[in-house]
């Protein structure tokens, strides 16, 4: 099940977190943190429930503003950009929300083409149809096309909600908890398709999750977020290769208990 | 990116303990209000414009209003007309009904009772479905698929209730008008026409502009604040009711400040 790493280049740095923190009111989520993600690879952050994994994504796609720091995405520094040049950096970033974020007004074909039209307004009718067939059928989920997302499956709507960043053909995905809320099978079925994603459409991507399975079917390397810190960083195998009382819990109810 | 400066100014003045937190709070509302406000009057006016999604809002506030604006603006037109005719009979001038009730519907019930009615109904629609996309991150997968939701969600809205009010108001105009005629029909012997041109007397173009300019007000009032507390609404399904609820109230006590304001201006006139 484990992935083999292709096609990541070390030494294209794709999006650079510097020194960044960000609190909100008293409480320090982020502390001087420091990332890397590179070119074609697929970075896992792991960490407790609310540890800021989610909050790092956000000041990534901006999201939110970090109080200290810079966050260079694709060679922008995304916390100084105005309006409009953040708004065109987003269109190479694709984010897939933790609980999907389907317009639910939309039918799954409307929910696709939302961003697509809005973004390449020169498309024509029959190129718009051709790439919502061709990004539904990427995830397989063809037959969806005209149905309203309250009619489709937790996976489903995860797929869909994929399908929706991948339409504008990103370089950079940001997987907010894929596997949350799904049963083991389906888990599988995202984490194949994270993985056919990186492949085809030659993404970097970061994955937050608490789910060791996935990090481990997902990630290429892994840091793990500790007190507002990146404390551990390395395969699955070197983050866990530690005595430190934060860590081991997240193994041991992964894979013993 | 002022007001951005103007929140902080105003966090650091609050954080030394040299205010107090309810005017810190009030402080940052107002300079909220007034970047939703700039926001929303920039993309106003920049294009690409969401031609679609306007007509869509339009047909979901003004179409769909339809049935609760016709009953309540006939019930209306009749328990007022109802109600004036005991205190003109007393006076034998139950011939002035007509002009009466056409002056109150033109000038003071028909805008205001458009205004209430769309408070409630467009006001916690706007509320609630702004604040459940709040919650559900879809105003956020908006923002982060390089698309504008201030001008998908919000311009679309306030122009619909900008525009749909006033036609809302003169449908309602002429439906109490004619709950108004119904109810003088079922006691004296009066044509249709006879009363019509009776209320056209009674009328003047100013009370129409009044009338006009009263609903747009309202309906801008009504689209705005009901974007403005469905979009910054708190996280959870609890925001959602709070949001709806919120949408509501701010709308109606706003539209009955403006009614005063505008009764006050217009009196110089």
């Amino acid at each position: 099940m484990e992935k083999t790493t292709q096609n990541i280049n070390y030494e294209d740095v794709v999006i650079h977190v510097d020194k960044v923190s960000k609190s909100f009111g008293d409480l320090h989520v982020l502390r001087d943190v420091d990332l890397q993600l590179y070119n074609g690879e697929n970075l896992v952050v792991l960490g407790r429930s609310g540890t800021g994994k989610s909050v790092l994504i956000k000041l990534i796609s901006g999201l939110l503003k970090p109080d200290q720091g810079n966050i260079n995405v694709l060679g922008e520094v995304v916390n100084i950009l105005d309006e409009r040049d953040l708004r065109g950096l987003r269109q190479r970033i694709g984010f897939s929300f933790q609980n999907s974020a389907l317009y639910d007004s939309m039918t799954v074909r409307e929910n696709l083409e939302f961003p697509l039209v809005r973004n390449k307004r020169n498309l024509t009718r029959t190129e718009i149809d051709k790439e919502v067939e061709e990004v539904l059928e990427g995830v397989g989920l063809s037959q969806a096309i005209n149905q309203m997302p309250s009619e489709l499956s937790g996976g489903q709507r995860k797929r869909i909600g994929i399908a929706r960043t991948l339409i504008l053909r990103p370089d950079i995905m940001l997987y907010d908890e894929p596997t949350a809320g799904l049963d083991p099978i389906t888990c599988l079925d995202i984490n194949s398709l994270i993985n056919e994603v990186q492949e085809r459409y030659r993404t970097s991507s970061i994955i937050i999750t608490h789910d060791l399975a996935c990090a481990k079917m997902v990630g290429d390397r892994m840091v793990m977020l500790l007190d507002g810190k990146f404390e551990r960083q390395g395969t699955f195998e070197q983050i866990f290769d530690t005595e430190d009382e934060r860590v081991q819990p997240f193994y041991d109810y992964n894979f013993i208990v | 990116m002022p007001n951005l400066r103007v929140i902080n100014l105003v966090k650091i003045l609050a954080s030394e303990n040299l205010m107090g937190r309810k005017i810190e709070s009030l402080l940052i509302e107002f300079a909220r209000i007034h970047r939703f406000f700039v926001r929303f009057l920039r993309e106003l006016v920049t294009p690409p414009f969401e031609f679609k999604e306007i007509i869509r809002q339009c047909y979901e506030i003004g179409w769909k209003s339809f049935p609760l604006i016709s009953l309540t603006g006939f019930i209306v037109g009749f328990v007022f007309t109802k109600q004036s005719r005991p205190s003109l009979e007393e006076f034998g001038a139950t011939s002035w009904l007509p002009s009466l009730i056409s002056i109150a519907i033109v000038r003071a019930l028909a805008p205001l009772v458009t205004a209430l009615i769309a408070s409630g109904k467009v006001g916690s629609q706007i509320g609630a479905e702004l604040s459940s996309m709040n919650v559900t991150e879809q105003i956020d997968a908006m923002e982060v698929s390089g698309t504008n939701p201030t001008k998908f969600l919000i311009v679309s809205r306030i122009i619909a209730t900008t525009t749909m009010i006033p036609v809302l108001c003169f449908y309602v105009a002429g439906i109490g008008l004619l709950g108004g005629y119904l109810s003088i029909a079922a006691k004296d012997d009066m044509s249709l026409l006879s009363f019509f041109n009776q209320v056209f007397e009674s009328i003047a173009v100013k009370d129409i502009f009044a009338m006009v300019l009263r609903a747009i007000v309202f309906g801008f009032t009504i689209g705005f604040a009901s974007c403005y507390v469905g979009y910054y609404s708190s996280k959870g399904t609890e925001g959602v009711g709070k949001a709806a609820n919120a949408a509501v109230v701010s709308s109606m006590f706003l539209v009955f400040i403006e009614e005063l304001l505008i009764v006050q201006i217009l009196s110089f006139f």
